[in-house]
């Protein structure tokens, strides 16, 4: 048996991340220069097109509001031991819950409607969530594989609702009509962004229900149970912890928190429902969680980091010709890998090279 | 060193040295077994008798020293080295796959070809002539997991057998067994050794030593104290190497007035998940001022009991009644909910289900009781007012080293004991139930904690304690209950009580019928 | 009759085409699974195997080195899994899905980099692709009422990977049921530490286990870029190696129950996509998408043990770590 190495928590909170960042970044700048690309341009591109200028600023926090979102949704079903694949279905259906209520209650003062379409999305991403979380609490289906097949479920559902049902009239494209004025949630130029950055109140929320998650699952009997769950069902069970209605419920609050998407998308920049306004957030979540350790803190983190990739390499399609943006997607796929799947693999490295330093 | 005459030894170890860690588990062991002979290893849970045996069968690999196969230095690596030399074991936990056939696992490893067919005539044969030769019989074509535990054994040792043993190596055999498949294990222990092989056999029950070894080596905390020849030696002799102090009959518990019945359950039975019945039909009544000890053999349905009286598990029929009322059957029959009414619990697996591994000692030390508003400001958890907590109980309870912020998984068996006793008594409650208080547990640290839950006792609180250990059970009780196959046995006094008897009780003898 | 075939004659061949991806990637998280490795990575491991086939397919002109290249690079994504999952015992799920974002992305950064045409590969001309093909006396039984049509373009008429896939079924069954391999490799995947104790590699078998699903899955892809379609498009896999895994869940980890679910996924999508703007009366439009999500629906109720029971390997999902 070879125990973890035991390394002091800034390796493990800040070096580690760092590091395996940085080897995905190395990994992907070699791919570059094996294609006959310039890495150096790319990556200079990349850094401009993210934090270059105050718009650019403004389009990283957009993406990184959708990424923190769906981080929270992935840790904190982590921290409940489960593994929720399924933040892309409930994002979707999150969106379904936004758009109901942000059509059909349109005479609702501003701020009440707003209010309403945000619990309605909401609920309609926790009810998602919950169905496999009590898939999995009361009749013992593998969440992992019930949150995939859910993820296509919502795609089926969503693709026949937006075409055949909530589709404006007389349109040719699968979208509803546009929302009304008071369903927009105010946008943040108050900070300088112009008007057309679609960066909006959603950051603000986003930054609350990080907070919020803090508090919750480190901080009340509620969230320690939660943990207790998250680290041995055994334990669960000899302090009387109800082991599935801690799932149901950790299920519930990913699925809300994942439709914290469709708030920032629909209700901040798109004021309608499209098909697949989820655009694989849902995925980047993973990557997001993974990096921040499963932490709030860490999960806004990564959600800055991985807006601003998705920032930058939007720019770096422009400017740089044979480097296209999804080489984000790639980027963010190695740092789950590394962070997730080969996690350990630096580890003992640094154990040996920090080990005189600490004797 | 002048050369003995003769064969030279079957195995022979020399400085054998082993570290997980912190943990010195071998330290530079020697050990000579000689060919023909049933040598017993015998030693107190933890004393590294199953840590040396899987360095001999390949599955870790020693730190330093050599070991000797037929008076030859052998290199052995991994499992498959162990196997060509000749050496088998049997594990404490099977090593079967449960949904393969016995043939199956029989050919595992030593399949005879690329293909299956022509390798499973030659087992089937083999199988039958084993097990016609030693008593072995076993379906081939039976599936494992349909077995009951004593076949499965049986399996095992076929294995060992059909791939060649010469050296058979089993760890702690009898403690998954009833009192007459351990007999019958026996018997096809001696009928190898008069086949010429060589039988290793590691326990901690000196009957068994005495019973069936030719030569015995004793093992303390990870050194090899003591060889002797089983005719020439005797139980309190080895007790004594074994736990380093000379066994005294425990001191006559100091007499109580008998309390209220605090605990009481009539006509208890519990079904495991797979919905075999654990309890048995078991009525038992807990009063306060008073330790009621329950043996029995690992595994016949203490930990079930335990659980159903606790609230984890739900009983299937019968009734529970805590301090006059009745919790089972009635609503909000569960853990949380008994936990109020003043019920403490030590589970029987502290490092499973006892506290968080991977958490602070201070998060450890309020688990189960986490709503408490002692560390609640505000409705949130309070850190500061946690770790002040843990701090108190390590003080009390004299938990070293005295750190709430230090990971639980990181203090010794003792302490981490010591943390979980502390919470579960610290809330003074009404009854308060044991599993194994002291597995795994050093010398100092089961001293202590006999005398904290004596004390509990004094202070006029119930108490019933669930362990294995004999010697335990006579230490602290002041009756007896005895379960063997999920049905209690009968009840002594401890006054009445001795080793022979509970001894009989927990093989399933009636106190009748041993009369 | 006739009317009846030219009907039965086109979904049925459709079928047959659109399992056999499914069946090629079932059978290989099959493998995976039955050494103890989940595996949700199918999907990458398909989509690095329909650019790699497709991309060599353009360059060279050929089909055959495309397969080769499929294999190779499905094979590389495997290893890594495998390296993370049995070398580092790091988390199963989180490597398969670590696969298939990168997959995703290297296959749009490396199409675009490589053919510039907005990340696909040009079209592959016949030469480059699978085509069907006529069994040997298909025009002899033509005249043959209704069996000689099934013959012809049923039986006869489906490419070279068809074929293949549907051998595997009986291979898979035997090498598992039949060989020591076979009974090393389930046992890797029900009790490793009972392979560990036999003296024989857990991590051995574990990683053959992921390398013959990484070649099976290397095929799918191919056969979805070179004989399905003719050239990668971008996340041209949509889906399938999800189906696939629902189609070894639905399969109970059995080869034969694995084809007769491919099948019938492979049906469900034949008539939807016969019935795509079909109108039904008093519905409307034919809400194709409920035929699309059966089989995620049925893998949910059957995991659910709404209807029998769906046992996984034992271990499987659980690193091998030796044990104090």
């Amino acid at each position: 048996m070879s125990a973890p190495a035991a390394l002091p928590r800034w390796v493990d909170l800040v070096l580690l991340p760092a590091l395996n960042l940085a080897l995905a970044l190395a990994i992907t700048a070699l791919l570059v220069l094996l294609t006959g690309g310039e890495p150096g341009a790319a990556l200079r591109a990349l850094a401009v097109g993210s934090v270059g200028s105050t718009d650019a600023i403004g389009y990283t926090l957009y993406y990184a509001t959708n990424m923190a979102f769906t981080g929270l949704a992935v840790a904190v079903a982590f921290q409940a031991g489960l593994f929720n694949i399924g933040a892309e279905g409930q994002a979707y259906l999150g969106g379904l819950g936004v758009a109901l209520v942000a059509l059909n209650l349109e005479g609702l003062p501003p701020v009440l409607l707003l209010a309403m379409a945000i619990a309605g999305g909401a609920a309609f991403g926790a009810a998602w969530a919950a169905i496999p979380g009590w898939l999995q609490a009361r009749r013992g289906s593998h969440i992992v594989i019930t949150t995939i097949m859910f993820n296509f479920l919502a795609a089926s559902l969503m693709v026949y609702l937006i075409v055949n049902v909530l589709i404006a009239p007389g349109s040719m494209s699968p979208e509803t009509r546009r929302f009304a004025e008071a369903a927009s949630l105010p946008s943040l130029s108050v900070l300088g962004f112009a008007p057309s950055v679609p960066v909006n109140l959603a950051l603000i929320l986003a930054l609350v229900a990080a907070l919020g998650v803090w508090l919750l699952v480190w901080r009340t009997p509620w969230g320690y149970g939660l943990r207790v769950v998250g680290q041995s069902p055994d334990v669960a069970r000899y302090a009387g912890i109800d082991e599935g209605r801690v799932i149901i419920a950790a299920m519930a609050l990913s699925g809300a928190l994942a439709a914290g998407v469709a708030v920032n998308e629909l209700l901040g920049a798109q004021h309608k429902l499209l098909l697949g306004f989820t655009g694989g957030y849902g995925f980047t979540g993973i990557a997001v969680a993974l990096m921040g350790r499963n932490h709030p803190a860490g999960v806004l983190l990564a959600a800055l980091l991985f807006g601003a990739l998705t920032q930058g390499g939007a720019e770096m399609a422009f400017e740089v010709p044979d480097v296209p943006s999804e080489i984000v997607v790639l980027i963010q796929g190695l740092v789950i890998l590394f962070t997730g799947a080969l996690g350990t693999m630096l580890r003992p490295v640094l154990a040996r090279v920090l080990a005189p330093a600490r004797a | 060193m002048g050369a003995p005459a003769g064969p030279p030894p079957a195995i022979e170890l020399r400085g054998i040295d082993k570290r997980f860690g912190a943990v010195h588990a071998n330290h530079a062991i020697d050990l000579v077994v000689r060919r023909g002979h049933i040598h017993g290893i015998v030693g107190e849970n933890g004393a590294g008798k199953s840590t040396l045996m899987a360095i001999l069968h390949g599955f870790y690999q020693a730190d330093a020293g050599t070991i000797l196969v037929n008076g030859d230095e052998a290199r052995i690596r991994d499992s498959r080295d162990a196997i060509r030399l000749g050496i088998e074991m049997v594990h404490q936990h099977f090593m079967l796959v449960e949904r393969f056939t016995v043939l199956e696992n029989v050919m595992l490893g030593a399949e005879g070809g690329a293909l299956l067919a022509r390798g499973a005539a030659r087992a089937r044969a083999e199988l039958r002539r084993l097990g016609a030769q030693y008593g072995l019989g076993v379906d081939p074509d039976a599936l494992v997991e349909d077995l009951p535990v004593g076949a499965q054994q049986r399996v095992e040792i076929l294995k060992a057998l059909y791939r060649g043993a010469e050296v058979l190596i089993l760890d702690e055999p009898t403690g998954v067994l009833t009192p007459q498949e351990a007999d019958d294990l026996f018997r096809v222990l001696r009928a190898l050794r008069d086949q010429g092989r060589t039988v290793l056999l590691i326990t901690h029950k000196l009957r068994e030593i005495m019973a069936i070894t030719d030569r015995v080596s004793v093992m303390r905390t990870g050194q090899m104290v003591a060889h002797r020849d089983t005719a020439t030696t005797t139980p309190a002799e080895l007790g004594e190497l074994m736990i380093g102090r000379r066994l005294a009959a425990p001191a006559p518990l100091p007499p109580m007035p008998r309390g209220p019945v605090l605990l009481e359950a009539r006509g208890l039975s519990v079904r495991d998940p797979a919905g075999v019945e654990r309890v048995k039909d078991a009525d038992l009544v807990l009063r306060g001022g008073e330790i009621l000890g329950i043996a029995g053999v690992a595994g016949n349905g203490q930990g079930e009991l335990l659980e159903a009286l606790t609230g984890i598990r739900r009983p299937v029929a019968g009734e529970i009644r805590f301090a006059g009322e009745t919790v089972f059957p009635g609503p909000g029959f569960d853990a949380a909910g008994l936990r109020r009414r003043g019920l403490g619990h030590v589970p029987e697996d502290r490092l499973r289900s006892g506290l968080l591994r991977q958490d602070s000692a201070a998060a450890s030390a309020i688990l189960g009781y986490q709503n408490d508003p002692r560390w609640r400001r505000g409705g949130l958890l309070s850190p500061a007012a946690m770790a002040a907590h843990a701090a108190g109980l390590m003080r009390d309870f004299d938990v070293r080293p005295p750190e709430p912020a230090l990971r639980s998984a990181l203090f010794s068996g003792g302490n981490q004991q010591k943390l979980i006793l502390g919470r579960e008594i610290e809330r003074d409650p009404k009854v308060l139930l044991v599993g194994q208080p002291t597995r795994g547990v050093d010398i100092g640290g089961i001293n202590a904690i006999h005398q904290r839950l004596l004390a509990h006792r004094a202070a006029g609180r119930a108490v019933l304690v669930v362990s294995v250990e004999i010697e335990e059970i006579l230490a602290l009780s002041d009756r007896i209950l005895v379960m063997c196959d999920g049905r209690i046995m009968g009840e002594l006094t401890a006054a009445e009580a001795n080793e022979r008897e509970l001894g009989l009780m927990m093989a399933g003898v009636t106190p009748d019928e041993a009369a | 009759m006739t009317e009846a075939l030219d009907i039965l004659l086109p979904v049925l061949g459709a079928t047959l085409r659109l399992a056999t991806p499914l069946l090629l990637a079932a059978l290989a998280g099959l493998f995976s699974e039955r050494a103890g490795i989940v595996d949700v990575g199918l999907e990458g491991k398909m989509l690095v195997g329909a650019f790699a086939a497709a991309a060599t397919a353009a360059v060279t002109g050929d089909v055959l080195p495309g397969v080769l290249a499929a294999v190779a690079a499905s094979c590389l994504l495997g290893m890594v899994h495998a390296y993370g999952c049995i070398t580092l015992r790091g988390s199963q799920v989180v490597s398969g899905m670590a696969i298939n974002i990168i997959a995703s992305g290297l296959t749009a950064t490396l199409a675009l980099a490589w053919f510039g045409m907005g990340g696909q590969t040009p079209a592959l001309p016949a030469a480059a692709r699978f085509l069907p093909l006529d069994l040997p006396g298909a025009d002899a039984l033509a005249d043959v009422p209704v069996l000689g049509r099934i013959y012809a373009s049923l039986i006869g008429g489906q490419t070279m990977l068809v074929y293949l896939a549907l051998l595997l079924v009986p291979v898979s069954a035997f090498v598992l049921a039949r060989t020591r391999f076979g009974l090393r490799l389930r046992a890797a995947g029900e009790h490793p530490a009972a392979v560990d104790t036999a003296g024989v590699s857990v991590a051995r078998l574990r990683y053959a286990g992921v390398l013959i699903a990484s070649v099976l899955c290397g095929i799918a892809g191919a056969y979805v870029a070179t004989a399905q379609g003719a050239g990668f498009q971008r996340d041209m896999i949509a889906g399938r190696g999800y189906i696939a895994l629902a189609a070894m869940i639905l399969g109970g980890w059995r080869p034969g129950r694995i084809l007769l679910t491919c099948l019938l996924f492979g049906l469900l999508d034949a008539v939807a996509i016969r019935l795509q703007g079909a109108v039904l009366p008093g519905i409307g439009a034919f809400p194709v998408q409920a035929i699309q999500a059966l089989p995620y629906l049925l893998t949910v109720v059957l995991l659910a043990g709404f209807m029998g029971r769906a046992i996984p390997p034992r271990a499987s999902g659980q690193p091998y770590v030796k044990e104090r």
